[in-house]
């Protein structure tokens, strides 16, 4: 038998991976309009504006005016001031909710990924029963019988959000926990939680954050549904869907009432989307895209 | 001598990478005469799958090809899609290297057949089944109308080739290009494979061009081999006299390098040693420079073009070609 | 293949089980008391004490649920107090009209859908496919009541082509039925068409790389044939795999389609029973919707097993 004698010397450098997405003009729009819609949400008490409020019955669905800007509604409450506290409510409700569902659904995943065994399935079963009922039937179950607030409706848009949170944290997790880092730190003796802590955690972070603002974009999409709906936010609160919904009333004559909230929504949940989407292809480039 | 069927003419092809432009074939010229066999050699890397593709006129979207490919009097790099579309299958054939990724998983291997057949010879189904009947009898295909409803994943490999050489055969090619058929085989089916595309080929009277890395795979099997490194052709010549009285050191190494069935055991084979060249950093002298052992200051400082070496038919690209050198037949 | 079914059916049931135990508890630890509610402004202590006892609601929770569960399994899903109907017939009842528009829904997204991703795939990264693709994400942004609003707009308001609400059943008109099926339909479709066209479009352009599209082009075979019959096939199985997922969401999706364009479908039936506080009703949809789920998803799985010929002469 002839042996084969190899003499071929090691790739020095590996080539380093070459990001393809440049952050172009829509990224950046994206990011305007965002920060603009919290910035008009904090600052709405102190902008030059009138009472979202206060009813005018003579001005009833008045079209755009230099009194009032964007016009008035069926009740005669000025539209943009309207639109600004609407931002308010349903950007509070759309960042508190997966808030709920990242802390929780995030740990979980970790903890899961990590310790794996009877309490990895005990948690990946749950999520899966949770994940089996139709999350707006179940939102609309819990809020019309526990009342509508926007504290229970917070809590359960947060809660349908954990198992979500939860998959994209386990998944990380999995492939990190098998890394040298880990094993590492598991040799010089670290404790569970400071592994957990201080090295997995960073790692996580990043594909997480990703998903919160996707999680934020779904929940203002649905919050607005149930208030749409008149089973979201509880009047006199308007959040952008309810004004949607009031709006419908008045498409023969005055579409703009429903059209106004939708377009701020859309924008809105675009950029998050975008944004979102954005940090995902870099954080994760298994799941880029093409 | 017989026409020339295909004359591959300065045929150059460009692929823009992240690290440069890379020159995958560099100004290549090739002849084929009808029912005549070019065997192309070389190691991976040097470009010969790019020169199959580039004939084909099927390289990847960014890639950059100049030069002429006239086959059968037509220029098929300015051919119409259309027309191209109309050859392809039909006087121009090829077999891929691995039959698992060639052939479609989810189309049984009678609908793989008919298709060709019923696009260009525009047969109804059964005589189109028919023909695929006797085909994959011709290949050596047992029980060949049940394989007709069978998947790929169903058959060996040695049978899949087959199979794709059937499909390659189905509308009388007068030119097959076989990329290394049989590489992804077992040994014991690669001399079946090769016998059996020798023998289509001699009695269709169909010229061919095998590709491969094995230079023993070409031996006795082609009227012509050209020997191809870092996208040139560095060595052409008649079969016998490429092995008797070969020129190029490259050719030499590549000789040596193959496993002889008389040396003693654990002979130690000599590999040639280095890497091939990073194709998007050309050398300025001739490619092999650096492992070649002949080397000579002019080698690294100017690339040698192709010669002649007593008769026109056998040329190389060597400033320090092997004079006399003795038998070295594998 | 056997023991894959039987082993997906066996971890479907404490799936379904569990669903039941989670819909029982939400609907009975909720706040408002039943009985209460039931006899309205006729409510005295005695009488909600004795109604309550009538009704069994004064038993420890565990006994209800499994009293709730044996009647379940015996096909008592419980009876309206408002209406009367048992929850069956309400379902069975409307049941038709959500069925047809989810099928309608899909149908028509993955006619947009389908076609958009062949000819996006088949010109990756030309100008048509950056613009398909960049105005799917943009839909994925649009939810199915904004889109129902523009579509109100312009084609009942506006146009006034179409009726904004009603029904009328596909046995009686069906002229009619699909006239007031055109705009839910269609809110659904343009919600469903990105998903469908993203994921086809991923399958399909990884599949023309494959080497047996490269030989297929070698062969000579026309454009159409190479991605209808070669490429779309093997992505065929992605294709029936979302289609069975979307139509398992769709179950509890078209909640809000059917409410704003006044629909008699089981999504209705439940806003209607949160409205009045039915409780029965409310329990028995929710468990039906979620087990149709469920088995929806367990029926995706088992046909993808079905089709891949692979896995079903045991290569996988």
């Amino acid at each position: 038998m002839a042996t084969l004698e190899l003499t071929i010397e090691q790739d020095a450098s590996a080539l380093p991976a070459r990001r393809g997405r440049r952050l172009g003009p829509l990224f950046w729009f994206a990011i305007g309009w965002m920060t603009l819609m919290f910035a008009v949400a904090i600052f709405a008490d102190v902008l030059p504006l009138p009472s979202p409020t206060d009813m005018d019955m003579l001005e009833r669905r008045a079209p755009f005016s230099m009194e009032h800007w964007l016009g008035t509604d069926g009740l005669g409450r000025d539209e943009l001031a309207r639109l600004i506290y609407g931002a308010r409510i349903s950007l509070v409700v759309g960042i508190c909710a997966p808030v709920i569902g990242l802390s929780i659904g995030g740990a979980l995943g970790m903890l899961a990924g990590y310790f794996r065994g009877r309490f990895e399935s005990l948690v990946v079963g749950s999520m899966d029963v949770l994940l089996a009922f139709p999350p707006l039937i179940l939102a609309l179950a819990v809020t019309a019988f526990l009342g509508q607030s926007i504290f229970y409706l917070t809590c359960i848009l947060g809660v349908l959000g954990v198992p979500a949170f939860m998959r994209v944290a386990r998944a990380s997790t999995l492939t990190l926990a098998r890394r040298e880092f880990v094993i590492a730190a598991q040799a010089l003796g670290a404790t569970h939680s400071r592994i957990l802590l201080r090295e997995l955690l960073p790692n996580v972070l990043l594909p997480l954050l990703a998903f919160f603002l996707l999680g934020v974009a779904v929940t203002i999409v649905v919050e607005g549904a149930l208030s749409f709906l008149g089973l979201g936010v509880p009047p006199p609160i308007s959040s952008w869907g309810s004004m949607i919904g009031e709006g419908r009333e008045s498409l023969e004559v005055a579409p703009r009432l429903a059209f106004l909230p939708a377009i701020a929504m859309f924008l809105t949940v675009l950029s998050f989307n975008l944004v979102g989407d954005t940090l995902r292809a870099l954080t994760d480039p298994r799941q880029g895209a093409l | 001598m017989t026409d020339t069927l295909l004359s591959v003419e300065n045929v150059a092809v460009e692929l823009p990478t992240p690290r440069g432009n890379l020159r995958a074939v560099d100004h290549v010229n090739l002849t084929v005469g009808a029912g005549r066999t070019l065997g192309v050699v070389g190691e991976s890397g040097c470009g010969k799958t790019m020169l199959s593709r580039a004939i084909l006129q099927l390289l990847p979207k960014k890639a950059k090809l100049s030069g002429r490919v006239m086959f059968d009097g037509l220029d098929l790099v300015q051919l119409s899609p259309e027309k191209l579309r109309k050859l392809r299958g039909r006087s121009l054939a090829v077999v891929f290297q691995d039959p698992m990724t060639s052939l479609n998983p989810v189309l049984t291997i009678g609908t793989q057949l008919i298709e060709t057949l019923q696009e260009h010879l525009e047969l109804d189904q059964a005589a189109a089944t028919r023909r695929s009947v006797e085909l994959l009898a011709a290949v050596g295909i047992p029980a060949p109308e049940q394989r007709l409803k069978q998947y790929p994943h169903q058959l060996s490999g040695g049978m899949r080739q087959r199979v794709a050489i059937a499909i390659a055969l189905s509308c009388e090619p007068k030119l097959l290009i076989a990329d290394e058929p049989t590489t992804a085989l077992d040994v014991t089916i690669q001399a079946q494979i090769l016998d059996l595309l020798a023998r289509e080929q001699r009695r269709r009277h169909m010229a061919m061009i095998l590709i491969t890395h094995d230079l023993g795979v070409v031996a006795g099997r082609t009227d012509e081999v050209a020997v191809m490194y870092a996208g040139r052709v560095v060595e052409r010549a008649p079969t016998p006299a490429l092995f008797k009285k070969m020129r190029m050191p490259y050719t030499e190494a590549l000789l040596a390098a193959l496993p002889r069935i008389d040396a003693a055991p654990h002979t130690p084979l000599p590999a040639i040693s280095g890497r091939p060249p990073d194709p998007t950093r050309p050398l300025k002298g001739c490619s092999f420079s650096p492992r070649c052992r002949y080397a000579v200051a002019r080698c690294h400082s100017e690339k040698p073009d192709l010669a002649q070496a007593g008769t026109a038919e056998h040329q190389y690209a060597c400033f320090h070609p092997i004079e006399n050198h003795a038998d070295a037949s594998a | 293949m056997l023991f894959f079914v039987a082993r997906r059916l066996l971890y479907l049931i404490p799936v379904l089980i569990a669903v039941s135990l989670l819909t029982f508890f939400i609907a009975s630890l909720l706040p408002g008391d039943l009985a209460y509610v039931i006899l309205g402004d006729q409510a005295t202590p005695e009488k909600v004490a004795a109604l309550r006892h009538d009704m069994g609601l004064d038993q420890p929770i565990w006994i209800r649920y499994f009293g709730w569960l044996w009647n379940i399994l015996q096909g008592d899903f419980g009876r309206s107090f408002r209406t009367g109907q048992t929850v069956l017939q309400a379902v069975t009842e409307r049941f038709p009209v959500s069925f047809e528009l989810m099928i309608l829904a899909e149908i028509v997204g993955l006619a947009i859908g389908v076609p958009l991703a062949i000819v996006c795939a088949a010109r990756s990264g030309g100008a048509f496919d950056r613009f398909m693709t960049g105005s799917a994400f943009a839909m994925l942004s649009l939810p199915a009541f904004l889109s129902a609003i523009l579509l109100i707009y312009f084609f009942a308001v506006e146009l006034r082509w179409l009726p904004a609400t009603g029904y009328v059943p596909f046995a009686e008109d069906p002229g009619a039925n699909l006239r007031f099926m055109v705009l839910p339909a269609l809110t659904l479709a343009l919600a469903e068409w990105p998903g469908i066209m993203r994921v086809l479009r991923s399958d399909m352009i990884a599949t023309l790389q494959e080497d047996y599209i490269a030989l297929a082009k070698a062969k000579g075979l026309k454009a159409s044939r190479i991605l209808f019959v070669h490429a779309l096939k093997p992505s065929s199985l992605t294709l029936v795999t979302i289609t069975g997922i979307n139509i398992g969401r769709l179950i509890g999706g078209t909640v809000i389609v059917e409410t704003i364009f006044a629909l008699p479908g089981i999504g209705r039936l439940l806003v209607g029973a949160i409205y009045t506080r039915d409780l029965i009703i409310l329990q028995g949809v929710v468990l039906l919707v979620a087990a149709g789920f469920v088995l929806m998803n367990f029926i995706v799985d088992l046909l993808y097993a079905v089709l891949d010929p692979r896995i079903r002469h045991g290569h996988a």
